[in-house]
């Protein structure tokens, strides 16, 4: 078990997420940055699919009742182990009665947190993914127990420290698929959106990211149709909406551009105002 | 008759099929028709396939190397694509409580629309209501045939909360909210059944294609019903409409 002790701003499970039920109206979800999550699990030999905890912008306090393997992946929020600074992307040791704790932010937004085994939370629909009226709660609080199971063999074969392109975290570019409506835009338009920077908005959250700056236009809305993750919506204000993993499955907005996957995750690491470019690729 | 679909790649793994900008029946079945040959006969691994009014939306497991390949494959599938295997759609009843406890918008609509409260709830209840599709929120479901005289626009500023089962309009739509969400259409009623539980095989009774009217119950009535719900002992009506 892992007590709560503090949950931090934003703490949620999350797996690589819910697939196959969209046509419930059940978005994705999953781990926003999915390339950290991963090598955290990889790091600790679990599968790549394991429940682990994200943790945003303000970690959490937490007491480790059992003992087990720990990695943590992402942003640095400054962890510490019972009071002693730990390295990231690093299988570490936890006894029972470790307390895992967060200071300062020193780079990206998300941080997580993977444990030998993963999290063992109930899974509905066929991922531990925590959303709203899905399971039962979308965070974690203080005083719930997460359970994990005991790691009964103590001894670290891999000691290595996995080397992360930090260019996940420090790059600016976002790199982008035409999306559905982008032949709606006039020449203009799409030169504006490669040949200046956006920045990141305060309305950002798990369902979508908005960018501070506008791009006038007067396309129509299009017939309610499907959206996923990564797809970037022009409203008729202008607002460029990039949709993420807990995105509504259906949308009414044209569809302008789409994130390849891992500037999905890239994104997911910028915090309010930094500046992304977009890049367009070729399909 | 064939329509003119247009396709088009969609990030890395999903392929969109797209009918002209109509909302429309003959558009849906076709949109059904096609939605089932694909499943029945697309050799890709899917993880779903999936519509809109007027879409589809066909997530692959693995990157797709060539689009024109497969929109070449998925050509070939919509001339050949026949009626077959397609399942019975049903038409569903629901229970709707009317009463100014939970029709808080009625009032409004009435004044405005120079409607009586009991026309619109008969106007309302009256129509056979197509399922489009499920989409906006978990067990949301896409409903067409709100009659003219209902129109009536969405509240300027949403609602922060509004309560679970609530029937409502918006422009030219009706729907209910699966679950308690900020809203800003107006609200009527209120059902008491359960529009999206995880605990079923189906978490959705009713699915595209289906169809659903709405009668009027009493609010002792939805009290019952509620409790019956929450025993997991109610039986919702249903018929099957087509062979």
């Amino acid at each position: 078990m892992v007590e709560v002790l503090k949950s931090g701003l934003f703490s949620t499970i999350q797996d690589l997420g819910r697939f196959g039920f969209q046509r419930y109206g059940v978005p994705f979800s999953g781990a926003m940055d999915a390339y950290s999550s991963k090598i955290a699990n990889t790091v600790l030999g679990n599968n790549e699919n394991d429940a682990v905890l994200e943790i945003t912008m303000t970690g959490p306090r937490l007491l480790f009742k059992t003992q087990t393997v720990i990695c943590l992946t992402g942003a640095d929020l400054s962890p510490k182990l019972n009071d002693v600074s730990i390295s990231l992307n690093k299988a570490i040791k936890v006894k029972a009665g470790g307390v895992l704790s967060f200071g300062k932010l020193n780079y990206g937004y998300r941080c997580y947190l993977a444990v030998l085994g993963g999290f063992q939370s109930e899974s509905v629909m066929e991922s531990k993914s925590m959303f709203s009226n899905v399971t039962k709660a979308n965070k974690i609080a203080v005083g719930d127990s997460l359970k994990i199971n005991t790691a009964s063999i103590f001894n670290l074969e891999h000691n290595a420290t996995l080397k992360v392109n930090t260019n996940h975290f420090k790059s600016k570019t976002i790199e982008v698929f035409e999306g559905p409506e982008f032949e709606s835009l006039s020449d203009s338009q799409k030169a504006l959106l490669f040949n200046q920077e956006f920045s990141v908005s305060q309305l950002n959250n798990r369902m979508a990211y908005q960018l501070n700056e506008k791009l006038e236009n007067n396309l129509a809305q299009i017939i309610t149709s499907m959206v996923l993750p990564g797809t970037i919506q022009l409203t008729p204000s202008g607002k460029l909406i990039v949709l993420m993993r807990d995105c509504q499955t259906t949308g009414g907005y044209p569809r302008v551009l789409h994130l390849n996957e891992l500037s999905i995750s890239r994104l997911a690491q910028k915090k309010p105002n930094e500046k992304i470019r977009l890049k367009l690729l070729k399909q | 008759m064939d329509f003119n679909l247009k396709y088009k790649a969609y990030g890395e793994c999903s392929i969109l099929i797209e009918w002209p900008n109509e909302i429309n029946e003959i558009i849906l079945e076709d949109v059904l028709i096609f939605k089932n040959s694909i499943a029945n006969n697309y050799v890709k691994e899917v993880v779903e396939i999936n519509n809109a009014y007027n879409s589809i939306l066909i997530i692959c497991k693995f990157t797709i190397d060539n689009i024109n390949d497969e929109i070449l494959a998925l050509k070939s599938i919509y001339f050949n694509r026949k009626k077959v295997g397609h399942r019975n759609q049903l038409l569903w009843k629901i229970p709707v409580c009317y009463d100014a406890f939970f029709g808080i918008d009625l009032e409004e609509i009435s004044a405005q629309k120079k409607l009586s409260k009991s026309a619109i709830i008969k106007l309302h209840s009256q129509a056979i209501y197509t399922v489009f599709f499920v989409g906006f929120l978990p067990g949301f479901l896409y409903l067409g045939g709100l009659d003219n005289q209902l129109h009536f626009p969405r509240k300027s500023s949403p609602r922060m909360e509004v309560k679970k089962g609530a029937v409502a309009i918006g422009e030219h739509q009706t729907g209910i909210y699966p679950n308690v969400s900020p809203g800003g259409w107006n609200i009527i009623g209120n059902s008491p059944i359960e529009f999206f539980d995880v605990s079923k095989d189906e978490p959705c009774f009713a699915k595209s294609g289906d169809k659903i009217q709405f009668y009027p119950i009493s609010l002792n009535e939805h009290k019952a019903i509620s409790e019956l719900v929450a025993l997991e002992s109610y039986e919702l009506e249903s018929e099957v409409i087509n062979g």
